[in-house]
Parts: C-alpha cells; structure tokens; sequence
C-alpha cells in the first residue's frame, strides 16, 4: 500500500471532482433529452422557449412556438424532472438504508415500502378512484407498510437491526399478499392489465401538476437525508460504536426511516416499482467517491437522477412503443451487479 | 472520585444469569485487566460500563452517573470506546474514521470544522500513523487499524477508555506497542479498561486486574497478588506455572507445554 503512492492522490481527486463533473453531465443530458422525441425540438426553439418564459407579458409569438411551449413545458421537462428526481431519491434513499443496515446489498425496499405502495395503488385502481388519489394510496401504503414493520420490530427485544429486517419481510409478505388478492378481483379486461402496467414502472403518467406537487417533497427529503449524512455514518458502524461515539441511535434511525420512507413511496406513487437503482447506484457513487455519507448522497443523487434520465430516454426513444422503465432499470441494472459484487468481495468500496 | 463503579452489578439474558454481585471501582489514572475464560460475561461487563446495556440489578456508574440511563452524547464525552480490530462494512478513510470521534462534540449537521480536522490529525500524529490519512481503513493492517480506533477514542476527547480485546489478532510488535501506548496513556492521567485472553498482558501493563468466572469477581488486585498458579489454574482450567524472569516481571505458561518442551527436548536425536 505504500508502493501505490499514486492512488490515494488519484481517489482524492475523484472524490473532490466526481459530484461537480455529475451535475455537468446531468445539465448536459438534459438539456439534450429536452431536444430528442416524436416532435424534435431544436435548442434554438429550447432558447427562444427560456426567453419566452422570462418575458410573460410578451408570450410566445408564433403558432409553432406555442406548440413547443406545450410540448416542452407541459410534456417533456415535467417527465424530466420526474425522471431525475425519482432516481436522485431511489438512490440517496438506498444509500441511506445500506449504511443504516450496515449492509450494501440492501435496497430501499427493505422495510416493505414498495410492496405497501404497490398494493395501495392497486387497491385504488381497483376502486376506480381518481388518478390523484391512486397516488396517495400509494404513498399511504407504503408508509402503513415501513410503520407496519417498525411496529413488528418493536414486539420484541433484542438486535434492532435484526429485528426490523424481520419486520421488513413480514410486512413485505402481507402487502405482496394483499397485492395479489387485488389482482385477482380486479376485473381483467380493463383493471388488471392497468394494474400490471403500471406496476412495470414508468413515467408516461409524469403530468405537469404531479410533479410540480411532488417536486419540493423530493427536495426536502433529500436535503433532510443529507443533513443527518454524519449520523449516518455512525450508525454504519453498527449500533454498539454508534451509540459509544454519543449517537441517539433509535431517534436517529427513526428518523433516517421515515425520511427515506417518504422518498420511496413518492417514486411509486408517480412512477411505480423502478427497481434496481436504489441498489446498484450507491455502490456506483461508493466507487466514486468513498462511503462517506457526506460526499455519497450527493454524489448517488446525481448519478441516479442521470442514470434514470437517460433509461428514460431509451424507454420512450428506442422503439416505436414505450418500454416499462421497471424492465430496463432491470435490464441494465442486473449485468451491473456481477461487477459490484466483485468490487464488494475486496471491500465494500 | 471514581471513574468507573460497579455496585453489586447483575445481568441475565432472556433469565439466564450473565453476570451477578460484580462490584469494583476504578480510580483515574488506573489500567485494569479483565481476564477470564470465553463466556464468563467479560464483554458484557464492558457494555454494562458504556451503557450499552441495562443492568438487570445493581449499577454501573461513570463519574457517578449510571450508565444507561445517561444521554449517549454526555456519555461519549467521558468514555470512549476501542471494539475488537474488524474490516467494518464499509471503507471509511483513515481520517473519516478519526472524525467521527468529533461527530458528537459539534452539532451533528454540517460538516467538520477546522479544529475536528486538526484534533484528528494531532490525534494520528500521536501515533506516527498521520501518512495512513487517506487510505481506507480496509487497506490497514490489524495493528494500524487499532491505532487509528485508538486515535478516534483520543479526539473523542473522553478521558476513560474501554477496550474489548485490543490487540487479539494482532503481531507480536504490535501487541507490545498498543499496550506501551495505553500505559503511557494512563501515566498522563487516562483510565483504561480493558480486556484480554492472555494473562501474560495483564502482567506487563495492567495496575489491577479483576478476575472473571462465571459472571462474578473471583479476584480483584494488584498482577503481584492476583496472578499466581493457583488463581491462573482456577480461571482456566488448566495447570499454570508463573515463572519470574525479571524484577517485577513474570510470564506464564501452561504446564502442560511446559512439560510437552521439556520431553520434546529429551527425546530430540543428537547432533
């Protein structure tokens, strides 16, 4: 280790620059997804757009400059801007829950809250609700599904830890389970290929008015995680060495949960399960940066929120129908993982 | 004033009796030894010491608050905490590592200050280990990586340690220097418990050692008192001699290799 002077210097670097260098390619690709679809837009309409928005009183001039206003502004930027947050929250929310459970092959999932968000939704579809109200089902099932967890955990003493991955899959069990009963009274020429799809995960259901809704939720939970990121790092320790360096583990814990908690269930409540991010993109931000919560969260938010950005553009470009983005978070995410668990065997760097 | 007091301290996991009756104090400046046999609640007694457990009876005080029942930033301040040498889950930098002694003295948001950075790094410098800031504590080895959980104990800025098995798993140079280190830690006025499998430890660095056999103090004393063939056979289980091999200096050895090296010498063919 003392042959290899270079590396220390070199991770340094990384870890200084890589956060920087994200937000710059995430400019970047956005800008360019804002261009790409069925109707192209070119950046000088993009310009002209951003000028038009800075200028009210005047308005879009022409015909086709109003076009590009709807198409951006109420179609495109809004899916942006869901893609990005989404996978900036699965991410941070995921490398909270690894450092949490001293465990890096844990998604956020882990306390049920997809499963909980899941079966809410599907329950709502299933009573016809309005599509708002589907979403705060899912919102509120997964987080009956996280307390559901917490409460099964505190039944008992013993390893906290332990105890609450117990919980996690019991409640992930029940609400699977209540899924599947759903499904199966769902009326299936109509409700349960409805059901299905949008279990699949994707973003075609992005409208403007959700994500402007969801947007400061996304951005509150993340800065929240990203203020206890110091706590979170003593609890990676594990419990014992957390507490002994003066950490109020539980009320810690508490609330690094429910903060994450909130995060997931709001990607299944505009998006459905997109799973595979909150798993593989902490390890890929750990690659980068080092475990340090401090520089991690950032570093994971940016990276999920490009990672998804551009999924999504493959999801609605490459081909002439729009692919689930659930399959090809899956799809690219899984080649992934052999290389994560080689890096992990070393250590989980 | 005592640092450390235990006062007719009992624990009992799921009604199975862990430790009981166990009273001793412990003066500042003090290094104690605990030894004892695997299972006989040694670790338990450290966690009932840094308020990681309740005790089922009696109490375990620092600087005469009770334990668990003391915030765990009040206790962080006075007791710091040196577990067994591990990897950890995750590769923390050396420096990372040293911080997060400082992470309850600051408000916990916000990042370190200049002063946490400076503490930590005099922290490494104490033990000439200040060039490792940067690597991942993975990449350590097993004595560099005790050090630099000793360096987070000492910018934690406590005045009593509790160490669980410091230098198992350590080498031989390594073990030596760790337990000069903490001798020298209690002649500036730290107090340390540890705890250790080897009694020949005890006798090089300890003040006091308290004997533990199934959950209670069969002895409690200075090493000239306390470590003779009698106490050492009863703790273990086993014959041990204790041979003086200095002033004030003796090593242990069970009979049984005593007698394997003696006969193994016998019969070697000579030449």
């Amino acid at each position: 280790m003392i042959a290899d002077r270079g590396k220390p210097a070199r991770a340094a670097f990384l870890s200084q620059g890589a956060p920087w260098l994200l937000a710059l390619l995430l400019a970047v690709a956005a800008v360019w997804s804002l261009t790409v679809g069925n109707y192209p837009i070119s950046l000088a309409d993009q310009w002209r757009y951003v000028l038009d928005l800075c200028d009210p009183a005047a308005g879009p001039a022409t015909r086709q400059a109003r076009l590009v206003g709807v198409v951006l502004g109420d179609v495109r930027a809004p899916r942006l801007l869901a893609a990005v947050l989404i996978g900036a929250a699965l991410s941070t929310s995921g490398a909270a829950y690894q450092s949490m459970f001293v465990n890096p092959l844990v998604s956020p999932g882990l306390l049920g809250v997809l499963a909980g968000a899941s079966c809410g939704a599907a329950l709502a579809m299933l009573a016809e609700l309005p599509w708002t109200a589907v979403q705060g089902c899912a919102f509120a099932g997964g987080v009956a599904a996280v307390a559901l967890a917490l409460g099964l955990a505190r039944l008992s003493r013993g390893d906290r830890l332990l105890l609450l991955v117990l919980g996690g899959v019991i409640s992930t069990a029940l609400f699977t389970a209540l899924l599947s009963a759903v499904k199966y009274l769902a009326d299936p020429t109509n409700q349960l290929p409805a059901i299905t799809y949008w279990l699949m995960g994707g973003l075609s259901r992005a409208d403007k008015e959700t994500v402007l809704k969801a947007t400061p939720l996304f951005v509150l939970g993340m800065a929240g995680l990203f203020l206890f990121s110091r706590q979170l790092d003593l609890l990676s320790l594990g419990d014992e060495q957390a507490r002994s360096l003066g950490l109020s583990v539980g009320r810690a814990r508490f609330w690094l949960i429910a903060l994450s908690t909130v995060l997931s269930a709001a990607t299944v409540s505009i998006a459905g399960l997109v799973g595979w991010v909150g798993l593989i993109i902490p390890h890929a931000g750990r690659l980068l940066v080092g475990p340090s919560n401090r520089r991690l969260l950032p570093t994971a938010g940016l990276l999920g929120g490009l990672y998804l950005l551009l999924v999504d553009d493959v999801s609605r470009l490459a081909f002439g129908v729009e692919i689930p983005l659930g399959i090809l978070t899956a799809l690219v995410g899984i080649p992934f993982f052999p290389l994560v668990l080689r890096n992990a065997r070393r250590s989980w760097g | 004033m005592h640092v450390f007091a235990a006062e007719n301290l009992a624990f009992s996991y799921n009604g199975t009796p862990v430790l009981s009756g166990v009273s001793f104090t412990v003066r500042p400046g003090e290094l104690v030894c605990l030894l004892g046999p695997n299972g006989c609640g040694k670790t338990t007694l450290l966690r009932l010491l840094l308020g990681l457990l309740a005790p089922t009876a009696g109490r375990a005080t620092v600087g005469g608050r009770e334990a668990h029942a003391t915030p765990p930033r009040d206790m962080a301040a006075a007791v710091a905490y040196v577990p067994q040498s591990h990897q950890g889950a995750f590769a923390y930098s050396v420096l990372d590592v040293v911080l997060m002694g400082r992470a309850a003295k600051s408000f916990f948001f916000g990042p370190p200050s200049a002063e946490d950075v400076d503490v930590a790094l005099r922290a490494l410098r104490r033990f000439s280990i200040e060039h490792l800031a940067r690597l991942p504590v993975t990449q350590l080895s097993g004595g560099q990586r005790q050090l630099t959980l000793l360096a987070r104990a000492l910018a934690q800025g406590a005045r009593a340690l509790v160490l669980d098995e410091p230098v198992t798993g350590l080498d031989f140079g390594h073990q030596a220097r760790f337990l000069e280190i903490l001798r020298e830690l209690c002649a500036e006025g730290y107090t340390c418990v540890m705890t250790t499998h080897f009694p020949d430890h005890a006798l090089w660095v300890a003040d006091r050692i308290l004997m533990l056999r199934q959950g209670r103090i069969v002895a409690d004393g200075p090493p000239e008192d306390v470590v003779t063939a009698e106490t050492l056979g009863r703790l273990y289980g086993v014959d041990i001699s204790v041979f003086p091999i200095a002033r004030a200096l003796r090593v242990c050895v069970p009979d049984r290799i005593r007698r394997l090296c003696r006969s193994a010498r016998s019969t070697r063919p000579p030449g």
